[in-house]
């Protein structure tokens, strides 16, 4: 009895896994083997590695039954500045990034500071500081992109273009980000804390949680990792461009959510979060592959997300009556 | 024999992953009459209520309404079939008008527009068949909970219910709230109307029951009829064993020179003037009515809530903790009155929940040290008898009375001096109580000081060293043990109340 229920709650939690392996089969068919092929897996670990990135701090966010749509603009803004800051102003690139991921973790700080300590809805603060921060990634050059520091300083390549064997830097980093955010969720008590609150507010407060910092410190996070992204898409593009972080954080949060963290809050795991990533970088490649239209591209990830929280909600329902 | 019945309930079972909620359960219910439902909490009244009304689909078993049968209710089929359900809290708009709430979705309209006047006027016809006093044109939100319910009365009424299940309608009420809410329930049954009435209350299961059915452990114990049966009886059917003792008899440990906690003329979060003393080893009890500001009492003193001026002595020195957090780390500890609110952690497991508090005591760098987090576990559960497989078990899949216990341990393991309890055994039934009753004894002989809210009369006598009183949020009066009676308790507890009246 106790093995056949362990089992079975074995295939529930790692389902997501086999959904993964069903899409690379399909898609590795549908591409007559291109989609599987060693240069194009390489090129997917380089796409998904700056939402795979952010996800590890939308994680923490979404685990607090919170919700962070800041971050595309956070990702925009930090590729204008370090750029802006490279180029325009000629610093050395390693203050420059240095810098932009400050700008982006107190972004975050401001954002938790709306959200415990004023306590806006988390959905509207950060859809707030979206517009903000948008707005003034735009303001920096007036809409002009920046490109030309490739030229001056080739190691911003580094993230994207370098690699290690044959990984790129930027997959070894998003694998690191992965294995921070596992260890923070699961070694560290700032885990135990974020699961806590994520059940129940109340009931964290009055064991002893101080709820408002915690809070805080999570949408910090979740701002620094959504700058880390940032550096990472910049290495990649080659140019800072005031639209490119636009709604990423729909793409991150399907990751997250898909992954099987609970948008109620205290459910889930990093490791679901990682399926989630590499089923949705899969997902828009592998459509890429078949001459899928963007627009298509849209009508497939929207469904995605509305399934997955769908089966979420159904769950919860299910397990109530 | 069955067309007597309005509604059968037959060898209901209802199973969740990992619990059976109920095992085997028949209800026979008669037309016109006063069924009283009891049972321990956990029994699985509520489950068994909500097989009827939909909420809950179980997972054997048949339902019979009228003679017709039914694998599972849905909310609709009860309707169409004449079930209504009060609960204790109430589907209620406080915005709208008793009326508007009476005829909350399916309102009376005239074309498209909603006909107000009709509607006051068949909701006055309504409220006087009942013979409720009550203006259809006044906002739900002035009214007070006993005229609520009346309304959710009413609401059943017009819908044709031929079946009315009561969950504790009394728990909410003052006494003539009660009184009126009982002459509206025997009106109904005189009307032909049939009524489950599930209550704590055995006095008044016996003052309103034509038959009593007694559940236990998601089983089926036995149907007496109330004439024939006395409290005696009931509450060992209910319980299941002889109960010798109520209250476990406590060695005198009561360290007169320690005084722990001291309060010097507090006042904030709605109480004034609070001074009192519990020294090392004493229960002091906290009685009164319901809103006479204990529970505001606990939050100030566990730093929930900001006290606006006063002193408060911990050992002698002054402390003025701003966080439960800071209360925590000075060794201050309350287990709240709504364990599933504010107590437990539910979604997550028992050794979580017990190191909760001290997370950050048992880490290096932010690394919890796993040994001595499975260590802590292992020790409260087996000290104050945690019943659960595994520390890795969920606490919401505990009963009230070991959630309670997790609470508990929870707090042993910060090492708190001083343990607020508000409303201990709010919630858990009659063995668990005991056994609650007997850790709180072990926290007075470790030479802990306990401050013990409590609305139970019975449980405040039997449990105090000392009893303070409060009305309204004031001190009205203090009885040493020998000076314990419930009458006086009870004339404290409504002392301002007279003044104010006189």
């Amino acid at each position: 009895m106790e093995n056949k229920k362990s089992a079975k709650s074995f295939f529930v939690q790692n389902a997501i896994w086999g959904v993964f392996l069903i899409e690379v089969i399909i898609f590795a068919v549908a591409s007559h083997g291109t989609f599987t092929s060693g240069s194009n897996i390489v090129n997917i670990l380089r796409q998904v590695s700056y939402y795979g990135i952010a996800s590890v701090g939308m994680t923490f966010v979404i685990l607090i039954a919170g919700i962070d749509l800041s971050i595309g603009s956070i990702i925009t803004l930090v590729n204008m500045i370090c750029a802006f800051m490279m180029v325009n102003m000629g610093w050395n690139m390693w203050i420059a990034i240095l810098i932009s991921l400050i700008v982006g973790m107190v972004i975050g700080l401001l954002n938790g500071c709306m959200v415990a300590l004023v306590g806006m809805p988390a959905l509207i603060a950060t859809f707030a500081s979206q517009t903000v921060f948008e707005g003034i990634a735009f303001l920096i050059t007036n809409g002009r992109p920046i490109s030309g520091f490739t030229k001056d300083n080739p190691a911003i390549n580094l993230f994207a273009r370098w690699t290690i064997g044959p990984i790129p830097i930027c997959a070894i980093l998003m694998a690191a980000c992965f294995a921070l955010g596992s260890f923070i969720l699961n070694k560290s008590y700032f885990g135990r804390y974020f699961y806590a609150i994520g059940g129940n507010e109340e009931a964290a407060e009055l064991s002893g949680i101080r709820v408002n910092h915690v809070k805080i410190l999570i949408y910090a996070l979740s701002g620094l990792f959504a700058a880390l992204a940032g550096i990472v898409l910049l290495s990649r593009s080659g140019s800072a461009q005031t639209t490119v972080g636009k709604g990423l954080e729909f793409d991150v949060i399907t990751c997250v959510v898909l992954g099987g963290v609970s948008v109620n809050g205290g459910v889930g795991h990093i490791s679901g979060v990682v399926a989630g990533v590499l089923i949705i970088g899969s997902l828009t490649n592998g459509m890429i592959l078949l001459n899928v239209s963007d627009y298509t591209q849209m009508v497939v990830k929207g469904l995605v997300l509305a399934v997955a929280v769908g089966i979420d909600c159904l769950s919860k329902k299910r397990a109530t009556t | 024999m069955s067309e007597d019945y309005v509604l059968e309930l037959e060898h209901i079972r209802k199973e969740y992953p990992g619990v059976v909620a109920l095992k085997d359960v028949t209800l026979q219910l008669r037309r016109g009459e006063i069924l009283g439902l009891i049972g321990e909490n956990g029994a699985g009244k509520s489950t068994l209520i909500k097989c009827c009304s939909g909420a809950v689909i179980p997972t054997s078993g048949k339902i019979r309404i009228n003679g017709k049968e039914f694998d599972r209710m849905t909310p609709q089929l009860a309707a169409e079939n004449g079930i209504a359900i009060i609960y204790q809290e109430f589907n209620n708009v406080k915005e709208l008008s008793a009326a508007e709430n009476l005829f909350l979705g399916r309102p009376i309209r005239k074309g498209m527009v909603i006909d107000k006047k009709e509607m006051e006027k068949k909701a006055q016809e309504a409220f006087d068949q009942l013979h409720i006093k009550i203006d259809p044109k006044e906002l739900v939100k002035n009214l007070t909970v006993g005229y609520q319910q009346m309304i959710e009365i009413a609401k059943a009424v017009q819908q044709d219910a031929q079946v009315l299940i009561m969950d504790e309608p009394s728990a909410p009420l003052t006494t003539n709230e009660v009184q009126s809410m009982f002459e509206v329930v025997e009106l109904l049954r005189s009307k032909g109307v049939s009524i489950i009435y599930i209550s704590h209350r055995l006095e008044e299961i016996f003052h309103l029951s034509d038959r009593i059915e007694v559940i236990r452990d998601g089983e089926y114990v036995e149907t007496l009829i109330t004439k024939e049966s006395n409290v005696d009886q009931l509450i060992r059917l209910m319980v299941g064993r002889e109960m010798t003792q109520k209250y476990p008899p406590r060695e005198p440990c009561i360290d007169e020179n320690n005084v722990v906690l001291e309060l010097k003329d507090v006042c904030g979060n709605g109480d004034r003037n609070m001074s009192l003393q519990i020294h090392a080893g004493e229960v002091l009890g906290l009685g009164g009515l319901v809103g006479a500001g204990r529970t505001e009492l606990a939050q100030v003193i566990f730093g929930s809530k900001q006290k606006d001026s006063g002193q408060i002595l911990l050992n002698g020195k002054e402390i003025n903790p701003k966080s439960p957090r800071e209360a925590i780390d000075l060794g201050i500890a309350l287990v709240p009155e709504d364990r599933k609110r504010h107590g437990a952690l539910l979604g997550i497991s028992i050794k979580n929940n017990i190191n909760m508090p001290i997370y950050k005591r048992i880490s290096t760098a932010s690394v919890i040290n796993s040994k001595v987090e499975k260590q802590n576990a292992e020790k409260y559960r087996e000290e104050i008898q945690i019943k659960c497989p595994s520390t890795n078990q969920l606490v919401k899949n505990l009963s009230g009375g070991n959630q309670q216990k997790v609470i508990l341990g929870k707090w042993l393991a910060a090492d708190s001096q001083v343990i607020i309890f508000d409303e201990p055994t709010r919630g858990i039934d009659v063995g668990a109580k005991y056994e609650i009753y007997n850790l709180i004894n072990d926290l007075c002989a470790q030479g802990r000081a306990v401050l013990m809210i409590s609305s139970e009369m019975e449980e405040l006598i039997g449990m105090s060293d000392r009893i303070i009183v409060l009305a309204e949020g004031e001190m009205t009066g203090e009885l040493q043990k020998e000076e314990f009676n419930a009458d006086l308790i009870m004339a404290y507890a409504s002392a301002v109340a007279d003044k104010k009246e006189g």
